[in-house]
């Protein structure tokens, strides 16, 4: 399992924090319209710098999923369409990658439906035919 | 608001020759900054020279608007390379001297540090491990209430397992009125914490960057850029 508090790739680590953050809204971790903790309990939760999770959380409020009340504090959006509009959003950035890869093996389109169908569990490569 | 430090031209040399040379630095207030470099580089000097162990150098260094004098040696905490406890103390013992030294030393944080670690006040520092010895003297150093935290390889005798921990004494002590210095040689383990980092060479500035800046613009790590620059 990679760890999430390594930052491996050389993506800067806020942009890798928005995208750990975004991962908790859409599988429902952090349900519409729930309180964000602060800046520093998550900066610590993640390991990171403080003003590197400000980063993160104030572009992710530009972005839209999360918004600040003056004195509320910051919260998810209430919208669902719009953590639906970002859950589709990730997965087609997903999928784009993995075809691009694919597509580099020389695989149609075809074989990798068939591929993908013929999958059973998450984990572990069915045997291949 | 002025930077918390300032430092022009640092010069510094010992009989074999310059260790710090022309060397230039700012760092805001609120910033936790790394400083890396290979051996040599000039790293344990700088950070004596800001603690005011180090007279005899040209340039300037400003701390909080003073050169090192009395008042920033009371605003600075410094975490030294080589232990400075004797080690028929005990880890009470320690926190003892640092009540007694620090006016700014709090104690009750300390104590609950030692308690979160795991680290028994009644053990003596001989019979701690080299990992355990440095727990107890980061918590003692990040226990005081300074504006400048110095911290010379932290992480040096720490096991892998418990490099995080030590990581986390640090975040959970961020303030936005104090800034942070950490050198280290274990970048992948700690580049996280960093806001800025500072890459020496021969006792030259030779790269300073946010880490993010540094990212965007490499599209590698800091640990993976620091290894294409320092390759032999």
């Amino acid at each position: 399992m990679p760890d999430d508090r390594r930052f491996d790739s050389g993506l800067p680590i806020y942009l890798q924090l928005m995208q750990q953050i975004r991962q908790r809204i859409v599988r429902g971790e952090w349900p519409p319209g729930t309180r964000v903790p602060g800046v520093r309990e998550l900066a610590v939760e993640c390991g990171v710098n403080p003003n590197t999770m400000q980063r993160a959380l104030a572009e992710l409020e530009r972005e839209g999923i999360l918004f600040s009340e003056r004195t509320a504090g910051r919260f998810v959006t209430r919208s669902t369409e719009e953590i639906e509009r970002t859950r589709d959003r990730m997965a087609r950035e997903l999928t784009s990658a993995f075809l691009e890869q694919m597509g580099t093996m020389g695989y149609s389109r075809e074989q990798i439906a068939a591929l993908l169908l013929s999958w059973k569990d998450a984990g572990s490569p069915p045997e291949s035919e | 608001m002025g930077k918390l430090l300032e430092i022009q031209k640092l010069y510094k040399a010992y009989d074999r020759g310059p260790v710090l040379q022309d060397l230039n630095l700012s760092v805001e207030a609120g910033r936790i900054v790394g400083i890396v470099g290979p051996n040599g580089c000039g790293k344990t000097t700088l950070f004596k020279t800001l603690a005011g162990l180090i007279n005899d150098y040209r340039g300037t260094v400003t701390i909080d608007g003073h050169s090192p004098d009395i008042y920033t040696r009371s605003i600075i905490s410094y975490l030294p390379e080589k232990t400075y406890l004797a080690d028929w103390m005990k880890a009470r013992d320690a926190l003892d001297v640092f009540a007694d030294f620090y006016r700014d030393f709090d104690r009750r944080k300390a104590e609950e540090l030692l308690r979160r670690f795991q680290l028994e006040p009644g053990m003596k520092l001989k019979t701690m491990s080299k990992g355990m010895q440095e727990k107890v003297q980061l918590i003692l150093v990040m226990s005081r209430s300074a504006r400048l935290y110095i911290l010379d390889e932290p992480l040096s005798g720490v096991d892998p397992a418990a490099r995080d921990s030590v990581l986390d004494i640090i975040l959970n002590n961020y303030s936005e009125n104090a800034s942070v210095l950490l050198s280290t040689h274990l970048i992948y383990d700690v580049e996280r914490i960093f806001d800025d980092v500072v890459i020496l060479s021969s006792g030259k500035v030779l790269a300073a960057d946010s880490v993010d800046h540094l990212r965007e613009t490499t599209g590698q790590s800091l640990n993976d850029y620091f290894r294409e620059v320092f390759k032999c």
